[in-house]
């Protein structure tokens, strides 16, 4: 196999690395290259912080590995290759009739990483995880091919789904997808006057797909003022969006400073009428909002961002109001934040999904934000909550592991898997997750 | 009419994104290669992405005996034939200066086995009387270079012999296309160090098929490479010989 020397980061920028990398056009390519010289998978650098580097090591880079390989239009069940993205499954299969059962928030995720990181969509309320739709996967091991399930392999397809790819690189997966009543969605927005109202619209919302969007700026009677979007899809005729403004250079410092956010945020609240309103889109505009804007993340200059999402139990809503508050007060929110209700849908050992709230947020990174930060993940621990390993970039060992109560059983398998710590990622040994025995 | 392309040296990364845009366009395919599982994914993959047909067949170029089943297949085939010619290899230079026999491979992957290939499918295109040839050479055919002069060689052998057959098809109404692509983000290059103005598989096949449309007889792929090779063809020999571009 052949390797180049390349610097790459995550989506958020602020963690780095430089490593040789590989980037396998064929099932026969990964094999030679995992049973020789096994190196940690990665997809589209989606994740925000390092689960996706491995500063000073290797990285297999799957992005190129994207075929289709069967699909039953009877059951919806489809077979992909891991470098497959979900927005190009949604693309093709829309017309079909078909959707991804899962979407996060970018279509630029493939289902490779779909899976390590066992991610959850604005249905996860009904629909769960994305490994929850997994009927099975093919990991490529050192002996060459190994068909998973979650039924045979039990403990395998547990480590795996969520498993930070851990177990070493998965070559395709099979899932079934969601019927698509037609190629555009209806969505319905709410305009939210504030934190108290938010919560029980979100515990009452009997929509497929529903997200909230909040004003993390707003304090006093309107802390956590927002939007709620509920949405089904429909068909109708309404031309697709055009693709692919790009954010050239990075933006300079004052691009999403205080003062514009907070504008921004009362701007686009107010662009919901107060009464409410439904309206048509086409489906990947609802989905994958940002994604018109490639490289969106230079917008926050060259030292790049951090994402913190946690999620917390339902009963610890009070807890995740306090982290609003302490959010609102600090003015070092950004727009883009998130809070979702969460169904308890999780398929791995180390899934980030629990019943509950989550909340995700984006900070611009300064030493003011890594402080802020830190204490919303101790928040999180008081709260019995969770902090989400895809977007993470600053969690400390101490706080992690407690989250993650099955956090052993996908040590024992992972271990088992790759006793020589192959697929070791820079995120892996910043949380120390392989440290114990 | 509905068209299909025979695609040789269909496992190849700029091949496999063209049989992807042509198939969303509703066109056929018939994935030639030596990858013969390779090439049922990546027909299984057109089928899914809208070839209303998708086949894999087995082409070696330096399998003479592969070539006539091709033909025969085509045969079969209704409607427009168009062939788009994607085989090629590019040993290191020093590796061929340490192992000369590798010069007789680069220029049968990249020149010879195709065009024995297209010659063979010839009477058949112009029996159609209509279609389009698309060959992939190279910028580095344009001049032969310190570098990779072996593979240029066999590029600029390729160039000459389309522009030929275009000379020929074109008068019962097939077009041919010299492709020149410049460094693209593929398999072949993946590695290298300091390439200039890499594009992706992608534009280079979207190019192709844009090409295809309007009768282009050569193209430059990205275009900014058509004013870099006109520079580069007007240096005198007598100050290239001294050069390392
Ligand atoms: C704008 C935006 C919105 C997002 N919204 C959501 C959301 O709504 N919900 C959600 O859950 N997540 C969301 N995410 C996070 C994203 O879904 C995950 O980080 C996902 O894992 C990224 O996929 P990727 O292909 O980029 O993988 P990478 O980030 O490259 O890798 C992620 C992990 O997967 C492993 N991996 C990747 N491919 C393979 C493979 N083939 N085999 C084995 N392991 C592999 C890597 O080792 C790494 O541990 C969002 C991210 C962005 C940028
Ligand atoms: N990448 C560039 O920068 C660049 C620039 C200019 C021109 N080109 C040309 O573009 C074309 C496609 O190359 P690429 O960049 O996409 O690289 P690639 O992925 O390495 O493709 C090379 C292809 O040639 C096939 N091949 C080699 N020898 C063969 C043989 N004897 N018989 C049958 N098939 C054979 C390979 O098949 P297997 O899969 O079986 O190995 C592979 O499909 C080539 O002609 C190349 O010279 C490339």
């Amino acid at each position: 196999m052949r390797w180049k020397t390349v610097e790459y980061t995550g989506w958020g920028r602020v963690l780095k690395a430089r490593g040789e990398v590989a980037r396998p056009e064929r099932a026969s390519a990964l094999a030679a290259t995992t049973s020789e010289e096994p190196a940690p998978a990665v997809g589209m650098l989606r994740s925000y912080g390092d689960a996706c580097l491995n500063d000073a090591g290797r990285a297999i880079d799957m992005t190129r590995m994207d075929r289709i390989l069967s699909f039953d239009p009877e059951s919806g069940m489809v077979h992909v290759e891991a470098g497959c993205q979900i927005g190009q499954l949604l693309k093709v299969f829309v017309p079909k009739g078909w959707l991804p059962p899962v979407m996060p928030g970018t279509g630029f995720v493939t289902v490779g990483g779909g899976i390590a990181m066992d991610v959850h969509g604005k249905n996860h309320h009904g629909a769960g995880s994305f490994g929850q739709h997994v009927t099975e996967f093919t990991l490529m091991t050192k002996d060459g091919p190994k068909v998973v399930t979650p039924k045979k392999n039990a403990s395998l397809f547990k480590a795996t789904v969520g498993g930070l790819g851990q177990t070493g690189p998965i070559l395709s997966a099979k899932f079934k997808m969601h019927r698509a009543k037609g190629d555009v969605i209806v969505v319905t927005e709410r305009r939210v006057e504030n934190w108290e109202e938010f919560l029980p619209l979100l515990d009452n919302s009997d929509a497929t797909y529903s997200v909230g969007w909040i004003d993390a700026t707003a304090k006093d009677e309107a802390l956590g003022r927002g939007i709620l979007e509920e949405a089904e899809t429909g068909g109708g005729l309404v031309k697709p969006a055009k693709r692919g403004r790009k954010v050239p250079l990075d933006a300079p410092g004052f691009a999403l400073s205080p003062t514009v956010v907070r504008t921004f945020n009362a701007l686009y609240w107010r662009k919901v009428p107060t009464k409410g309103r439904t309206v048509v889109k086409p489906i990947d505009d609802f989905f994958f909002p940002l994604d018109k804007i490639h490289d969106w993340n230079k917008l926050y200059g060259k030292s790049g961002f951090h994402q913190f999402q946690c999620v917390v139990p339902i009963a610890e809503a009070g807890a995740l109001r306090e982290m609003v508050e302490k959010v609102a007060a600090s003015g070092l929110a950004s727009p883009l934040a998130v809070l979702k209700r969460m169904g308890p849908g999780r398929a791995g050992y180390m899934s980030f999904p629990m019943e509950g709230y989550t909340l995700a947020l984006d900070f611009k990174k300064s030493h003011a934000a890594e402080r802020l930060i830190r204490e919303l993940e101790d928040m999180t621990v008081a709260a019995s909550g969770r902090i989400y390993l895809a977007k993470d970039s600053l969690g400390r060992p101490e706080n992690i592991l407690g989250m993650y109560p099955e956090y052993k059983d996908w040590l024992k398998t992972v271990n088992k898997m790759d006793p020589d710590q192959a697929f070791e990622t820079d995120l892996v040994r910043r949380l120390k997750l392989r440290d114990a025995t | 009419m509905s068209q299909t392309w025979i695609i040789v040296g269909a496992t190849s990364t700029i091949a496999r994104a063209f049989a992807r845009q042509a198939a969303a366009r509703g066109e056929g395919v018939l994935l030639a290669g030596r990858d013969m599982s390779e090439l049922e994914s990546i027909a299984a993959d057109c089928g899914f992405r809208g070839a209303p047909f998708a086949e894999a067949i087995a082409f070696d170029a330096r399998e003479p005996a592969s070539f006539a089943p091709i033909l025969e297949r085509a045969r079969g085939i209704k409607g427009t034939l168009s062939v788009a010619v994607f085989v090629g290899s590019m040993p290191d230079q020093e590796e061929i200066d340490a192992e000369p026999s590798l010069v007789d491979g680069t220029i049968t992957d990249s020149f010879t086995g195709p065009a024995h290939l297209l010659t063979l499918l010839a009477p058949l295109l112009e029996e159609r009387g209509h279609g389009t040839v698309a060959g992939v050479g190279s910028v580095a055919g344009d001049r032969g270079r310190l570098g990779n002069y072996v593979y240029g060689a066999s590029k600029a052998g390729f160039h000459a012999y389309l522009s030929g057959l275009r000379n020929r098809l074109g008068r019962s109404g097939v077009h041919v296309i010299t492709v020149k692509p410049g460094t693209v983000d593929t398999a072949m290059t993946w590695g290298m160090e300091k390439l200039p103005f890499v594009a992706q598989p992608e534009k280079i096949a979207s190019d192709i098929l844009r090409a295809a449309d309007r009768k282009k007889d050569i193209i430059y792929t990205p275009a900014i490479w058509w004013p870099i090779m006109t520079i580069i063809r007007s240096i005198p020999e007598r100050i290239f010989k001294k050069m390392e571009i």
